[in-house]
């Protein structure tokens, strides 16, 4: 049986990562799972500069989902560089890192720092919803996404993964926006913005008012925009949404996903990644499933 | 290093304590682990409730593998964990946090003061704490008291009522003050407002306060950074003064964050 999958000339052991900011740089779930046994580690987003984050409240709990609004809390890249990086190499894993920033310099700055770390491929954060400036702003519109893609592709050393926000009118405008603008490969989707309110105290529950929705309460929503994503381009998508378990995977790998990142699964199980991974390879044993890279885009019309 | 871990494990007994608060014994060998003020997060059984709630270790008996939790129904998790019977299960994720120091205790006079259901964890704490001696002053609304019987065990307890039904009339300070309770440091679990009060008290006496602190978490493990708490000095993680409750506390000195 081979789990591997291979995006923009790298080969992942299996098509199983890890959603950025719900799995920080690894060190925290190595004490659950074995990292070894991960595609990849896609880390909590890096800035050029630390980033304070939002006040607290950050999280509430939804109906069969979650919000958050963490604001991008980050150490910058000086930090992660020296911390975060070394500790992942330590690892038989690929390492993917998650940029984000506030202007366009801000991002080639990481990229440019992160030019020479040994590290697989970048993941552009442009669909944070929870910041003021920069993140969504270059995500929700086509002519800005293109520039910002362009503008890092001429920067970046490794391969460039592009994170599209679900918060647009025409998700494949913007998945055909990021392949044009030379992406290596597009990720989706990053959370729904949403909000709740407490009726009896008649207050927010997050103190930034609104956040980014996740866990399997968007997962069909999440399923859809990959599905019409990955027909749009010919790039790969790595999909996620709500992916608690292995059948979940499997349905954005055959929606035409190449692979899946797991995201607020860990929180509510902290052995999801691994236990998807050993479930995917289960079911192609009961399958017969010779490689897993037959399955993408293998639903059935 | 505490050994971090979920597992199921079954509910030895449960009790009703008072109004909305209830007690639940677990049979688990994380009560192997440090106890005093780490805490444990319980999953609610309905799935549409994804979060494990955060719950502040009681009591443990390491012989018998049995921790205690004492908590308040807060909504609709902790509605659910007061259902739970005797030989139900229950899935938890444990040892989390960071605790109370107890060694700074010794051959001194600690005061040890909890309001409401930050009171709990006092009692784990009052077992731990050897060789000093221990004022325990507790903060409760009403006549309704819990814990009271346990806690004089293990120190000499006063009470602060906020209607004035049992003990002192007011809060926990005011406690300390008609009893001219005086120590060398201070542990604490509460409200805020509490907290922020001991804060400024602690500066005025120039006495150590360890106050164990509350917000809304997700992983409960230190990698979502969604339970931080404003530091005075940068934090270890980012570096930007905003340090992890649920990992880099929940207990903290009280001069280090900024509440």
């Amino acid at each position: 049986m081979n789990t591997e999958v291979k995006i923009a000339g790298v080969m992942f052991k299996n098509p199983v990562m890890t959603a950025s900011g719900t799995f920080g740089s690894g060190m925290e779930y190595s004490e659950f799972v074995d990292l070894n046994r991960l595609g990849a580690v896609v880390t909590k987003g890096v800035a050029n500069v630390p980033w304070p984050g939002n006040p607290t409240p950050r999280v509430a709990e939804t109906y069969g989902g979650m919000l958050n609004a963490i604001g991008l809390q980050n150490p910058g890249v000086d930090v992660f560089l020296e911390r975060d990086i070394p500790f992942l190499q330590q690892f038989d894993t690929k390492i993917i890192v998650n940029v984000c920033g506030k202007t366009v310099e801000d991002y080639l700055e990481v990229v440019e720092r992160l030019g020479d770390a040994k590290i697989d491929m970048m993941e552009i954060n442009v669909s944070c919803p929870n910041v003021k400036e920069g993140a969504i702003a270059f995500g929700q519109k086509a002519e800005a996404l293109y520039q910002i893609t362009q503008a890092v592709k001429r920067k970046a050393k490794q391969p460039v993964i592009m994170k599209l926000s679900p918060n647009v009118t025409d998700i494949t405008e913007m998945a055909k926006a990021a392949e044009a603008g030379g992406a290596d490969c597009i990720s989706l989707i990053n959370t729904l913005t949403g909000m709740k309110i407490n009726v009896e105290k008649r207050c927010f529950l997050l103190a930034n008012k609104t956040g980014g929705l996740s866990g399997p309460a968007i997962k069909p929503v999440a399923v859809r925009m990959v599905y019409q994503a990955a027909h749009a381009v010919k790039i790969p998508v790595i999909g996620m949404g709500g992916i608690m378990t292995a059948e979940d995977a499997l349905e954005f790998i055959l929606a035409g996903a190449s692979a899946v990142a797991v995201g607020a699964a860990n929180f509510i199980n902290p052995y999801a990644t691994v236990e998807i991974i050993k479930g995917i390879e289960a079911y192609m044993e009961r399958h017969q499933i010779e490689k897993l890279s037959d399955l993408i885009d293998a639903v059935r019309e | 290093m505490l050994s971090k871990k979920k597992e199921k494990v079954r509910v030895l007994s449960t009790a009703k304590l008072a109004d909305d608060i209830y007690e639940m014994w677990l049979a688990t060998d994380m009560a192997q682990e440090k106890g005093a003020g780490h805490f444990i997060a319980v999953y609610p059984k309905n799935k549409t409730m994804l979060l494990p709630r955060p719950i502040s270790i009681c009591e443990r008996d390491a012989e018998k593998g049995a921790l205690r939790i004492v908590y308040r129904i807060a909504g609709a998790g902790t509605k659910e964990f007061s259902t739970y019977q005797k030989g139900d299960t229950a899935e938890i994720l444990g040892v989390l946090g960071n605790g109370y120091p107890l060694k700074e205790a010794e051959g001194n006079t600690a005061l040890l003061m909890g309001g409401g259901i930050g009171i709990p964890p006092l009692l784990e704490l009052a077992k731990e704490l050897k060789d000093c001696k221990k004022y325990i002053v507790l903060g409760y609304r009403d006549a309704k008291l819990f814990l009271k019987e346990d806690l004089e065990k293990y120190g000499e307890v006063y009470i602060a009522t906020e209607d004035g039904s049992v003990g002192t009339k007011g809060n926990v300070l005011d406690a300390v003050n008609e009893n001219k309770i005086k120590a060398d440091l201070i542990y604490s679990c509460g409200p805020m407002p509490m907290l922020r009060a001991i804060k400024k008290y602690a500066a005025e006496k120039q006495i150590p306060a360890w106050i164990s602190l509350e917000e809304r978490m997700a992983c409960g493990v230190g990698a979502c950074l969604g339970c931080v708490c404003k530091t005075v000095k940068e934090d270890a993680h980012s570096h930007v003064n905003n340090a992890r409750i649920c990992t880099d506390g929940p207990v903290f000195l009280a001069e280090d964050v900024d509440i």
